[in-house]
Formats: C-alpha cells, structure tokens, sequence
C-alpha cells in the first residue's frame, strides 16, 4: 500500500517536471539570449545600437547600427500583413459563413497544406521564380527585395490568419445570426454588422499570430530580401532584416566577440518585437473569451 | 529511484569522463574563417580515419589563429595571409618558432550575367563600382543600366580576400546585396542583367560571365603563377616542425589524394602536383 502511495507520488511530480518543462526550456532561452547579448553594450550604448545606420560588424573598427535591420524588419512585416491579413481574413469568412461544405472540404485542407510547406521551399520559389519575374516586369533593380520577401512570407502567415479567424468566426454563437435573421437583416448585413464584431477579437488575435510568424521567419528573408543593410526608400529595395542578418553571421563570428554579443543583441530585440506581437494577441483572446461568455 | 539516481551518477560520469580522455590527443586547429571550411572537411575525414584523435577547430580570422598559437592555446593556427613582422617577433619572444605550409590558393573572379556586354574591369573600376561610386554600366562601357551590386556577408573568409585583394580598406557600399553563400551569388547574378557579383574559381558555371581583370583570364594557371590579381595562398602554422600525430595530419591535408580533394570541393585551388 505504502509502495503504491509513493509511486502515485513521484509520477505526480514527473509530470510536475514534464508540464515545467517548457517553462524552463523557454526560461533558460531567455536567460541565455540575455547573458550573451548584454555584453555588447560595454562596447557601444544602447542608442547607437539601436539606431546607428550603419552595419559594418567585421570592419577595423567595427559599426553595429541595427536601425536599417529593425526598418527591414519592421518593412517586410507591415508589407507582408497588408497583403496576408485581407487574403486571410476573408478566406475564413468564405470558409466559415458562405462557403457549401463540400468546397470548404476541399479548400480547407489545400490552405492547411500551405503551412507545411517547409519555408526554405518557399524562399526558393521567391528566389528562382519571383525575384526575375520582378527584374522583366517592375524593372525592380534587383528582385530580391521587400515585395518579394512580404509577398513570400504573405503566403506564410496565410494560413495562419485564415484558420484562427475561422475558428474566432465558427465561435460565433448561432442564435445571434437567428436573431438578426428573424429581425429582418439580410445575410450580408448579418455577416457585416453582427457576426464579424462579435469575432472581432479573434480575428484580431488571427492577426497578431500571422505578423509575429512573419517577423520571426528566418530562411525566406535570408534568401529572398536582398541582403542590404540600408534603411528602405522604396519598395523595390533591397533590405537586411534581423533574422536574416542572425542567420548568415552567426555561424562565423568569433565566439563571443563583440560581433557575437552584438547579434545576439539583435536577437534581443527582435525577441521583445515578437514578444509584443503575442502578448496583444494573448490580450485580445482574453477579452474575446469574456465577451463571448457574456453571450 | 534507485535507478534513476544510478542513471544521473553514469550520465555525469560520462560528462566529466569525456574530455579528460580526448585530451590526450587532441588537436587544436584554429584562425583564419577563409581556411576553415578546408579544414572542416578535412578534420572530418581525418577523424573518421584516425579514431581516438580529436580535432577542435575554431574560426576567429587569421590573428586570432596566429595570436592562439603564439600563446601556445592551439596546435595549428590557419591563415590567409603571411605572419606580420611584429606576430613573429611576439612568437620568438615566447620561444614559438612557426613552421608554414602552404595548402591551397583562394581565387576570386569577378562575375556578370552572360548578356553583359562588359568584359574587362581594372582593379580600380571594381573598387569603384563596390564603393557605390561608379552606379551605371555605361560608365565603364556596358550598357546605359544602373549596376546591382551583389556582395558576400562581411563574415565570409570569401568577402575577406575580396575586401583585401579589391577594397583596399574602404567599405562596400550599405546597399550592396549581401548573399550568405557562393550558391546565392550565382543565383542573383545569373538571374540578373544588372548584376556584379564575386565567387571562388570552383563555382564558375555557364550561367555566368567571368570577367577579366586588368586583361588577365581568370585561369587556374594564371592564379597558380601569382599573375591573377584576386588570389592569395592559404596556410597553416606549426610550432616547429610538426610530429606524431600534427605530422600525419598536415601530410594528409597536402596529399593529392586526400586533403587536396576537399581543397577542390570547398572551391580552392588545390596545390599543383
């Protein structure tokens, strides 16, 4: 008896451990990423880092300006959700309110299938396929640039958006369409003027979701974004967004150099960037969950 | 409990065990991040066959390398450039006496795409055109385009030799596309009209357009007999002529046959036979 008691116990606190884990995991992470990253600012403030315009991190004397990275960053993003969050939105509203069964049975898998599609293939597509397309056709300079990368990571944060905001639009309780229905609306006004608020703020959390996976995405800005590390003046510039940046410099900066502490500075910075982003869609569910009890 | 109490005690065994036992034949390989990828390939090699010796490498650019070994803190230190008067002066100080082997050549050739109608650049034009003072093809006889200008990340040893042997100390320009591999700069450029760019001699294919420099093809002959303007040796340092184990490794890496064959494959050129 006592033998089984102590068993009981010590699976409770495996799993303990077990549900800790990730805590920890993401605990040691950011401790890491801190510890590595502070030390650049013996070298240089946090003002000249933040916003000096110039990334020259192997010249004699090295110039660490992450400003025309965060621009690059900051660009691709908007640009990207401008093109994803009217794409996805609307698909799940088709999806989810007009669409016969029978195509959302088709269509749904085909925009799931789209989020496995490894983002290094992606970036390929963007490279071998857009970038000459917008050399013959904008008379881009190059085609690696900011619409090719939002345009690529667009198609990323896609399915993303689409399939949170469906499931905010299906959460939409049925006897408020009734109601509006039996009020005399017509199915478009009940769609625009009643279903669409009332899931206002789980598309809004659809929203958040798709930018912070489109700020983090590493392997399609590193292939399609051009590289440059100029602030953008136009849409068809070439750009250096931080992730890009981490990926191709880590591998042979020194160990911990300054050029080593001043790219996991960076990656400081873009983790509070998407830290943000998932803390206002975190905010933005809690209060979609309120309001839809409310109901 | 027990069991796992046992398994914790093996597990950090194991940990504190290990590098106590490799140490006895460990190499330290480090420097010059242009020698690496060389020594990457051939470390592996080497190790695969040589079981129970043990290969750290590290990069860091040829003075951390030279420094390393001046400091007795690696075996053998990989550089892309001859030790300076004052590196060698700090190794006698500390009874270092550096021993040097050549191990293969780095040629860069500048790159177009095939519809180019440029075919020769000067060693200046070049810096210019990187420099982001010259910005039109027509300004050094090419077409009324502007030029893209397709560069390496500033980490890579290739962008190294390129600031060396081209830059002369001044910066390529902030707008310069920088590519993280020799493959994305055959991409960009072969894909764009507009495009300059730089890669290793083993990369060239028939989707670009080498340049000549200064009138000079880029041939392995020409960059073998030191008439080629982009090209400099690869070493590695020993102190004192290597032994043992040093020894096998350093033939190793010259053997046509071996070592010779990464050099190839990483996109050197490989000592002359």
């Amino acid at each position: 008896m006592l033998q089984e008691r102590a068993s009981e116990k010590y699976t409770r606190w495996l799993l303990l451990l077990v549900a800790c884990s990730s805590l920890l995991t993401l605990g040691g992470i950011v401790l890491f990423l801190f510890m590595e990253g502070l030390p650049i600012f013996n070298s240089i403030s946090i003002t000249d880092f933040l916003l000096g315009s110039l990334w020259y991190p192997t010249d004699e004397p090295p110039l660490f300006g992450i400003f025309p990275l965060i621009t690059a960053s900051l660009a691709v993003t908007v640009l990207a959700s401008a093109l994803a969050v009217p794409l996805g939105v609307m698909t799940a509203l088709y999806l989810a309110e007009i669409a016969p069964s029978a195509v959302r049975r088709v269509v749904k898998p085909f925009i799931e299938l789209l989020a496995a599609l490894p983002s290094v293939v992606i970036g390929f597509v963007g490279m071998v396929l857009i970038a000459p397309l917008m050399q013959d056709w904008l008379v881009a300079a190059s085609g690696l640039n900011i619409l090719n990368a939002a345009l690529m990571l667009a198609f990323m944060s896609v399915p993303t958006i689409c399939s949170v905001a469906e499931d905010a639009l299906r959460a939409v309780p049925h006897s408020l369409r009734e109601a509006s229905l039996a009020l005399g609306a017509t199915r478009w006004e009940t769609l625009a003027q009643v279903v669409v608020p009332a899931a206002l703020s789980g598309i809004g959390t659809a929203i958040m979701l798709g930018m912070s996976r489109a700020i983090g995405e590493t392997m399609v800005v590193l292939m399609v974004a051009g590289g440059a590390a100029i602030s953008p003046t136009s849409l068809l510039d070439p750009v250096r967004p931080m992730p890009a940046s981490i990926a191709a410099e880590m591998a042979e900066a020194p160990f911990r150099d300054v050029h080593y502490h001043a790219l996991f500075a960076t990656g400081i910075v873009l983790f509070l960037l998407t830290l943000t982003f998932n803390v206002i869609a975190q905010r933005i569910a809690e209060k979609h969950q309120t309001s839809s009890s409310a109901c | 409990m027990n069991a796992f109490r046992l398994l914790l005690a093996g597990a950090l065994a194991i940990t504190l065990a290990a590098p106590v036992a490799a140490a006895e034949k460990d190499i330290i390989v480090n420097g010059s991040t242009t020698v690496l990828p060389v020594m990457q390939k051939v470390s592996e090699a080497f190790m695969a066959a040589n079981p129970g010796v043990h290969i750290s490498l590290s990069g860091g650019g040829s003075g951390n390398g030279i420094k390393a070994l001046n400091d007795g803190l690696c075996t053998i230190a990989m550089s892309s450039r001859e030790m300076k008067a004052k590196e060698k002066e700090q190794g006698k100080a500390k009874g270092i006496v550096p021993v040097r082997f050549t191990i293969a050549k780095d040629a860069l050739v500048p790159v177009v795409h095939p519809s180019n109608t440029v075919k020769d650049l000067s060693v200046q034009q070049l810096r210019d055109i990187f420099t982001g003072k010259i910005t039109n093809w027509k300004e050094v006889g090419g077409k009324d385009e502007a030029i893209v200008v397709i560069s390496r990340d500033s980490s890579s040893g290739t962008f190294e030799t390129w600031a060396e042997l081209i830059m002369n100390k001044e910066k390529v320009m902030p707008a310069a596309l920088l590519q993280a591999s020799n493959g994305a700069v055959t991409q960009a450029v072969g894909k764009n009209k507009k495009a300059i760019g730089y890669i290793g001699f083993g990369y060239l294919n028939d989707a670009l357009k080498p340049l000549t420099v200064e009138g000079k093809a880029a041939t392995a002959a020409a960059a073998k007999d030191g008439t080629w303007p982009i090209a400099r040796d690869l070493y590695l340092f020993t102190n004192g002529q290597p032994t043992g184990m040093v020894k096998t490794l350093i033939d190793f890496t010259l053997d046509q046959q071996k070592g010779q064959k990464f050099v190839e494959q990483v996109g050197y050129i490989p000592l002359s036979k």
